[in-house]
């Protein structure tokens, strides 16, 4: 799974309709320290998520084992949201 | 599968229920000769791992497969942990 801070929203009208009604946010992957590495990603929320939180991206396959989200095309779903990261080594 | 070494953990309340329960680690990829190489990331863990231990982890889909028949929406999960490993040069 990535840690991804959550930088935005996406609206679409038109999309599949195994999408409909379901929330998109723009997100930012980053290290255990917080620096962005890597490319925004969109992904499915499923924990109600929101702007300016971090959180745990599920992607691939995996993603459609998120509830609610069997069978429909996502390969990035966010299923966490993260209290605390801790390095210790 | 690739090695990696746990660097440290992850508290996440607000998640998937799928999650509920899984043990979050930091993972950093090492190669054999024990350099961080590549991008940090977050798996669930079947093993028992702790910090500062090298392991080795399985990505994609058949993450979920230890904890089956529970759908674990994970990525990528720890399959073993890694005693010693020899490579000749």
């Amino acid at each position: 799974m990535l840690l991804a801070k959550i930088v935005g929203t996406v609206v679409a009208t038109r999309k599949d309709e195994r999408l409909v009604s379901t929330k998109l946010l723009i997100a930012r992957p980053i290290d255990p320290t917080g620096k962005p590495e890597g490319n925004y990603l969109v992904a499915v929320d499923t924990v109600d998520a929101g702007y300016g939180e971090t959180v745990l991206i599920v992607s691939g396959s995996s993603a459609r084992m998120a509830a609610g989200l069997k069978d429909c095309p996502v390969d990035a779903a966010i299923v966490g949201i993260v209290d605390a990261i801790e390095i210790k080594d | 599968m690739q090695i990696a070494r746990v660097i440290g953990d992850v508290v996440a309340t607000v998640k998937q229920p799928g999650l509920d329960g899984q043990k979050l680690l930091v993972l950093q990829p090492v190669t054999p000769d024990r350099q961080a190489v590549g991008r940090t990331l977050v798996a669930a863990d079947a093993t028992g791992a702790g910090v500062g231990e090298h392991v080795f982890f399985v990505r994609g889909r058949e993450a979920s497969f230890p904890f089956l028949p529970a759908e674990v929406p994970v990525d990528a999960c720890i399959v073993g942990i890694v005693d010693h490993w020899n490579v000749e040069a």
